[in-house]
């Protein structure tokens, strides 16, 4: 458990969600194991300790999240008192986000027995494990994720005169396109494994490099996206919920006639992945949650749509992000599912999944598709900072 | 009493003795605290736990949950309960099927049977009538056969010549494609006199709030199509419980040879691709489900589940499938728990030396079923029949009750979990796989005790919750209590959270620590035949599999008895009673 702390603590910070020192995890087993040195421990012990759960995570974020967070929860507070974003991965997992208005344990608790976080304005967020402490950290980053989202898919609509956002939301965004701006502008980062490859070796090392990247680039947050190359006559596909620069031991090799079930750890988008493979004759695919991507592909201006709320099933339109499909769909195998709408869409560099993210795809290597990821991402960044014309 | 949703709110005392019936009402406190299922039936059950399992006076339970017959997912289940005559353990099963669905339509949270029949007897329900019919005419009879001389088109749960033979791992069958197993529910069923039970119902559950029932039911599916567990092309809706064959294999974890090893040189042979390719296999499942995981051959045979098809190849060293399915047929027709049969003919095999090419696995499990020859002691399962050879360590069990096809050594979450299940040798309880090899809800090192004393027990009090509502274990791969504790605030329109039914799952489990401390199972029961702890498993492929550490088993273990707040010998506290609720020992 202490190794675990260590490792979501050093990866909440190398990401930019967290100050370093500032994540303090509790984890319990046959007793509490917290650092006492820290003023919120005694609150948090007596949350771990006042509902069933194994592990707990509170930290305050690093800005632009902070800003962002903050901004969202106190607006929350004088509604409903909770945050709900439209993306797919609130929608399917957080369903919404409550706030508390104290770091109070009663108040947390409250907000914990009924959902995964829950965030304190001016003080942070607090979310938990049930199995292990990696859960508190996928929830902490999947709230940082879906509040970005949300601030800057609303500021779209506020300066469009859509909805109304008050206090000083230009300079927050301003923050955080900035801050975005200088880490797209600082990556130089690219594949090193080429084409062709000789052995499964080969395929399995391609595939972790380009995760371990994925990551690195900020093109992906916490465990979410997945990665495969078409090998012969398998798939070798990255495992469901495994994090994309950890990927040695967590990649399934799947026969494409399925002779074997092995698949069933395997990416919830094996199917789509497959699919792609079927209908092309591309090797290698590549999914990210890139923000800019997601933001671009819940922006859109027909605003008396009358599937507007069901943009992420439903949509009547062709859109598009210049030579990119912004596509319906949600995650898996569903009769709305991404395994239905992604592979008609994948003929070009790539498309994007309507508040979900970005799929990609290369013909020999995961250079073409990690450099449409980049590029594509930074396309979508700009055609943002053109419609907001900071 | 005012209206209440989700619940019927009465339940049917039957006493066989006098075949007479009369209905009880709970008061509305008792649902809030055990929910149903499970959790009702374990509270019926307690006042009698100290009883012979074969004495008229222990009760035969069956009970539904509130969700049942509603638009909830996966919600058709129901619990049936008594005290194990195979381990003395509380004996329970959660089945599927339509039972439990017609059981909720006919007006009924459960029904009670007491008493014993002085002839052979069926009993047929009627929304709120009971009809008790001779059913001499049917010993013997097999279950397709009983299944076929009944009418109606409602439900039944019947038993075959296994239970009225004695055998201690019989089973209840219903319709003949879902199974109350594991147990030896069977021969309690057997002893009371009754062949068959018919349930058929027209009334509909009363939801509080439909449309919120709609938004959480949504939610749920959206879960399950993200699960590739589930509904994945490769998983368990499209291949069945067998998809995890596979898995098993490449972990190096599949029991073979009576556990002596942990890999089947021929399960590549042996896979869900080849069963749903040879049998052209189709979907079916149980009432209420959308993920369809049972499978059944074009000829309508219900396909073998993973543990049958895991432990009638692997574990007897079997290679042929068709000998599987025959195995599954026989097991199905006299109405036997496949896992202990398979496990129990493994022992016996190791015992008496026999390799599989000798063994007439046919001859022997109908044997077995008719008590006569070598089978007038397998009946007993391989824990005593294993005493009776003087050699109980080949009996690969826990409390008596015979190991699934998960092996320990591959899965430590698992190890722990079968020692501490309060029914002896069960995946079920707490299913670690799910995290330990499925990655969910997030993957956990297979290979370590460490943090598993806590998950373990997190992960008992959630399934007991489960087993209460009575929903399906394999929709929380992708769901979480806090979807059904939506799902269950719109059926009954009370307010539930998530970590409020965890605790009641605590409640549940801790009174069936009550009942078995009370039958007398201690610390010293609560462990793991000696093999796993001296003999390593089939390493390779990078995959070492070596002989659990006896004292980091103990060692967390202990821990597991401080999380539950149990003694250091694994007795219940008394103020952990008080502070669920549950009566003290006296």
């Amino acid at each position: 458990m202490d190794k675990l702390t260590l490792k979501y603590s050093e990866k909440l910070t190398k990401s930019g969600l967290c100050h370093p020192g500032e994540p303090l995890f509790g984890n319990y087993d046959e007793d509490v194991l917290i650092d006492v040195s820290r003023p919120e421990s005694e609150v948090l012990d007596t949350v771990i300790r006042g509902i069933n759960i194994n592990s707990i995570l509170f930290s305050d974020t690093a800005e632009p999240y902070r800003s962002i967070i903050n901004y969202l929860a106190y607006h929350a507070m004088q509604s409903n008192g909770f945050i709900k974003p439209d993306d797919t991965e609130t929608r399917t997992f957080l369903h919404d986000i409550p706030v508390a208005d104290r770091f109070h344990a009663g108040d947390i608790i409250r907000a914990l027995k009924k959902r995964k976080g829950v965030i304190i304005p001016g003080r942070g967020i607090v979310t938990y494990g049930i199995v292990s402490p990696e859960q508190a950290f996928i929830f902490f980053s999947s709230i940082c994720f879906s509040c970005y989202v949300k601030f800057m898919t609303d500021y779209y609509y506020h300066r469009k005169g859509v909805i109304e956002m008050v206090g000083d939301v230009d300079a927050i965004s301003r923050l955080a396109v900035s801050a975005y701006g200088k880490s797209l502008d600082a990556i130089s980062s690219a594949p090193a494994c080429k084409a062709t490859f000789s052995s499964e070796d080969d395929v399995i090392e391609a595939i972790t490099e380009t995760g371990r990247l994925t990551v690195e680039t900020g093109m992906v947050d916490s465990f979410f996206g997945n990665i495969s190359m078409r090998f012969r006559n398998k798939i070798f596909i990255s495992q469901t919920g495994s994090s994309l620069d950890e990927l040695s031991g967590c990649i399934d090799p799947c026969p494409m006639d399925n002779t074997t079930t092995n698949a069933i750890t395997s990416s919830s988008e094996f199917s789509a992945h497959k699919k792609v493979y079927e209908l092309t004759k591309r090797n290698s695919i590549l999914h990210g949650h890139p923000k800019y991507s997601v933001i671009m592909s819940m922006l859109c201006d027909k605003t008396d749509c009358e599937n507007r709320g069901q943009c992420h099933i439903d949509c009547s339109e062709t859109r598009m992000v210049e030579d990119i499909p912004i596509i319906p769909g949600e995650v898996g195998t569903g009769p709305k599912g991404i395994s239905r709408t992604l592979p008609p869409a994948m003929y070009g560099r790539g498309a994007i999944v309507y508040g979900h993210g970005l799929f990609t795809s290369g013909r020999e290597d995961f250079t073409d598709a990690f450099m449409n990821l980049i590029n594509i991402e930074k396309m979508c960044y700009n055609k943002y900072l053109e419609a907001m014309k900071y | 009493m005012p209206e209440i949703y989700g619940w019927a709110g009465k339940i049917l005392h039957i006493n066989l003795t006098d075949r007479s019936s009369d209905i009880i009402n709970p008061a509305p406190d008792l649902y809030l605290s055990f929910i149903g299922g499970k959790g009702l039936a374990g509270y019926y059950l307690r006042p009698f736990c100290r009883g012979k399992w074969d004495s008229p006076e222990m009760p035969l339970l069956f009970f539904t949950g509130p969700l049942v017959n509603t638009q909830s997912p996966t919600s058709g289940r129901f619990c049936v309960m008594s005290i194990s005559p195979l381990t003395g353990t509380v004996g329970d099963s959660s089945a599927g099927g339509r039972f439990g669905t017609e059981l909720k339509k006919a007006g009924w949270d459960g029904i009670i049977i007491t008493g014993k029949s002085s002839s052979f007897c069926g009993i047929s329900i009627f929304n709120d009538k009971v009809v008790f019919s001779d059913a001499e005419n049917l010993r013997g009879a097999t279950l397709s056969t009983t299944f076929s001389s009944i009418r109606g088109k409602g439900s039944t749960g019947a038993i075959g010549p296994a239970a009225e033979n004695g055998v201690l791992f019989s089973n209840i069958s219903f319709d003949g494609h879902s199974f109350a197993g594991r147990n030896g529910l069977g021969i309690v069923m057997a002893v009371k006199g009754l062949k068959y039970i018919h349930v058929e119902g027209t009334g509909k559950t009363s939801v509080y709030d439909s449309e919120r029932l709609l938004s959480a039911r949504e939610d749920i599916f959206r879960l399950v199509s993200a699960s590739p567990v589930l509904k994945g092309e490769l998983g368990i809706s499209e291949y069945g419980t067998g998809a995890l064959f596979d898995l098993m294999h490449s972990r190096r974890m599949m029991p073979t040879e009576n556990f002596r090893h942990t890999q089947f040189s021929h399960a590549e042979e042996m896979n869900a691709w080849h069963y749903k390719h040879r049998y052209d296999s189709k979907k079916t499942g149980c009432s209420g489900c959308h993920i369809l995981c049972k499978k059944k051959s074009k000829d309508g045979e219900p396909m073998p589940e993973f543990e049958t098809m895991s432990h009638f190849s692997a574990l007897i060293n079997n290679n042929d499938i068709g000998r599987v399915m025959e195995a599954s047929h026989i097991c199905n027709e006299t109405g036997m728990d496949t896992i202990s049969a398979a496990s129990t003919i493994a022992c016996y095999m190791e015992i008496k030396g026999i390799d599989s090419d000798t063994l007439d696995l046919p001859g022997i499990l109908n044997d077995i079923s008719l008590s006569r020859g070598e089978g007038e002691l397998l009946r007993y399962g391989s824990l005593k029949y294993a005493s009776l050879m003087n050699n109980s360590g080949i009996s690969m069990s826990v409390k008596g009750l015979e190991l699934p096809a998960y092996d320990p050594r591959g899965a430590y979450g698992m190890a722990l979990a079968y020692a501490t299940s309060t029914r002896g040798g069960c995946h079920l309880r707490a299913y670690p796989v799910s995290h330990e090899i499925l990655r969910k809800p997030v993957a956990t090192d297979r290979f370590s005790f460490s943090g598993k004393a806590r998950i373990i027990k997190l992960a008992e009090d959630m399934n007991a919750v489960i087993d209460s509502l009575t929903a399906c274990k394999f929709i929380f791969f992708a769901a979480t209590l806090e979807e059904y504790s939506s799902a269950l605030n719109a059926v009954t329109g009370m307010d539930f959270t998530g970590q409020d039914l965890l605790k009641t799952g605590e409640r549940i489990f801790y009174n069936e620590k009550i009942m078995n401390y009370l039958n007398g199972f201690r610390a010293e029961h609560d462990d793991l035949p000696e093999r796993f702890f001296k003999s390593e498993g089939s390493s390779g492929g990078g995959i070492n599999i070596p002989p659990l550490d006896r004292n980091e088993f103990l060692e967390t273990r202990k821990k597991y008895y401080i999380v539950r707040r149990l003694s250091p010998d694994g007795a219940p506290l008394i103020e952990k009673c008080e502070e669920l609720g549950l009566k003290w020992i006296n």
